[in-house]
């Protein structure tokens, strides 16, 4: 276990479904202000990890702790005891997460779905809220887009809704799911744009996607997943160029 | 009208001159294509307006109605009171009714299994016994009280036990149709919640957004557009099941109409019409706020709100 306080640390974490094993005795550290993306095949475990991190799945042995403090559990001599609900909802604020599907509240505004959290969480008046929401959307480019409802905007348009709004509590690291696979091919770029803006701005931000490019280009730290296992992991050019597991050789010229 | 008739004429006539499977000879681009007609529609439309003048015709013609006692009992002191009891005891348990769905919903759908059974017993229990059942069962209950109540030394006196009858017999009718409602309701509720798609439960977690916010303010919301027009439909039964409560003693707006007809045996038809009228009043009501009700909760879930029909009628006159 690093000394040094790791933004994100995920220590032998294994979760079954039955009998099929998604995540398999995982290690994984992320250090404060870098990115880190989870490449993979479909099922190879990397959403699993990403919905263990905020404690939306919950592991069956091995711990999670976010900016040192563990995530939806307390240890209790040497042994792990699940949270309360209200003590993991209070943890999550710390946490942002971004959708596949965006998943906006479609009954509110642009501004209302970003100023909801910190209201809702006693984090910040009314107005305040409002007033942080208006600088986030205008930080995603959609400053004129506050008070248009989620079904009225572009797919891209709404996940960069949704970035503000996982940004709005002010997280001490942002995970994406697969942020730009339920998007039209044109519209992925404004979104990895909006990501990219994050990143050089020193928000950790560890990001489940396909788009090797962006890896390359924005990652600190590339981590390669299969069969619930972490097969490689590392900078960018070694992963992605000099691959040394078969499994992720085989994978990479597949979809590059 | 004629130039479109020329056009098909022309259609024809180009139709066997182009090669086979090939279209657009050069005078048909450009053509406006010809509606299909229906005449069959025009048929029904006949029939059915003839039906429905018959109809109207009959009615007002017909002295087997009489109009005139009609009019005579329709605002009548005793059947207000009547429509004021039936208001009542509607309005009360509807929103019991609603309040116990919720929470029979909620309970139902809790991770809790002895809630959860419990919830369904009830909905299996109140859905399986008929209302008129479970007012009768109330009825005797409080009769059965009130015979006990009245051995207690230094109790109430016989004269304002009198006095209580009514309010009792509202009490038993309003709880009755309540427990009888709170199980549809709790149905129609757990249907709209189940109806929220399961992402909006997640991103709702994600946000750390406590419990109750997450079911008032996210969840909720979008459940009511699926809950409010199945509950009015519930509450439409509900007007028109309040009539059983004559059945407990309460005069409702059926059970003036009921008395006054065995008061006076010849008003039966022109009484059972003015029961009709208020009814068919009533639940027009309750359909125009289930316009407007719907209409607020569709924000967001349709790209542009449907128009109202005073919105309809300005654009109609502006055109």
């Amino acid at each position: 276990m690093n000394a040094i306080a790791a933004a994100v640390e995920v220590h032998g974490a294994t979760k079954s479904y039955g009998a099929h094993k998604v995540l398999d005795n995982v290690d994984l550290t992320v250090c404060p202000g870098h990115v880190t993306v989870i490449l993979g095949p479909s099922g190879a475990g990397k959403s699993t990890l990403l919905r263990v991190i905020n404690h939306l799945e919950k592991l069956d042995a091995g711990y999670v702790s976010v900016n040192g403090a563990l995530v939806g559990v307390r240890q209790h001599g040497d042994r792990l005891k699940e949270l309360s609900e209200r003590a993991i909802l209070a943890q999550r604020a710390d946490i942002g997460f971004v959708f596949q599907n965006f998943n906006l509240f479609p009954h509110l505004t642009a501004l209302e779905n970003v100023a909801a959290a910190p209201v809702a969480t006693g984090r910040a008046t009314k107005a305040e809220a409002r007033e942080r929401a208006r600088e986030l959307l205008t930080r995603v480019g959609l400053a004129d887009k506050a008070d248009v409802h989620p079904r009225r905007l572009s797919g891209g348009q709404q996940q960069r809704v949704a970035i503000a709004r996982a940004l709005a509590l002010r997280p001490g690291v942002v995970l994406f799911d697969e942020p730009t696979s339920a998007l039209d091919p044109e519209l992925v770029g404004e979104v990895l744009a909006t990501i990219k803006d994050l990143a050089s701005a020193g928000t950790t931000l560890i990001v489940v996607t396909h788009e090797i490019g962006f890896a390359r280009e924005v990652a600190d730290q590339v981590v390669f997943m299969d069969g619930g296992r972490i097969v490689e992991q590392g900078e960018p050019a070694e992963v992605l160029d000099r691959p040394r597991h078969p499994r992720t050789r085989e994978f990479l010229s597949k979809v590059l | 009208m004629s130039s479109i008739d020329a056009a098909a004429g022309e259609a024809v006539a180009a139709e066997p001159t182009g090669p086979p499977g090939v279209p657009a000879a050069p005078e048909l681009t450009g053509q406006r294509v010809i509606p299909l007609r229906h005449p069959g529609r025009w048929i029904a439309t006949v029939i059915v307006v003839v039906l429905a003048a018959q109809f109207v015709h009959g009615l007002a013609t017909n002295p087997f109605y009489q109009w005139d006692r009609f009019g005579y009992w329709f605002a009548r002191p005793v059947i207000l009171r009547g429509l004021w009891i039936t208001l009542e005891v509607t309005a009360l348990s509807a929103v019991l009714g609603l309040l116990g769905g919720i929470v029979l919903a909620l309970a139902r759908l809790s991770r809790n299994p002895v809630l959860s059974a419990a919830s369904w017993l009830y909905v299996w229990l109140f859905r399986s016994v008929p209302l008129i059942v479970v007012l009768l069962i109330l009825f005797n209950f409080s009769a059965l009280y009130k015979t006990l109540s009245l051995g207690v030394p230094f109790g109430p006196g016989f004269l304002r036990f009198d006095e209580n009858k009514l309010a009792t017999e509202l009490v038993v009718a309003t709880v009755g149709l309540s427990l009888n409602e709170a199980a549809y309701a709790a149905e129609v509720v757990r249907a709209g919640i189940l109806s929220v798609d399961s992402g909006q439960h997640e991103a709702a977690a994600a946000l750390g957004l406590p419990k109750l916010y997450q079911f008032r303010r996210i969840v909720l919301p979008q459940a009511l557009r699926a809950i409010v027009p199945a509950y009015v439909n519930q509450l439409i039964g509900l007007i028109k099941g309040t009539s059983l409560v004559f059945y407990v003693s309460l005069l409702d707006l059926f059970g003036e109409v009921q008395t006054m007809s065995s008061t006076y045996p010849g008003d039966v038809v022109p009484l059972l019409l003015v029961a009709t009228v208020w009814y068919v009043i009533l639940t027009s009501v309750v359909s125009v706020v289930q316009f407007y009700v719907e209409r607020h909760y569709s924000r967001g879930a349709v790209r542009t709100m449907p128009p109202t029909p005073l919105q309809r009628l300005r654009a109609a006159v502006r055109v």
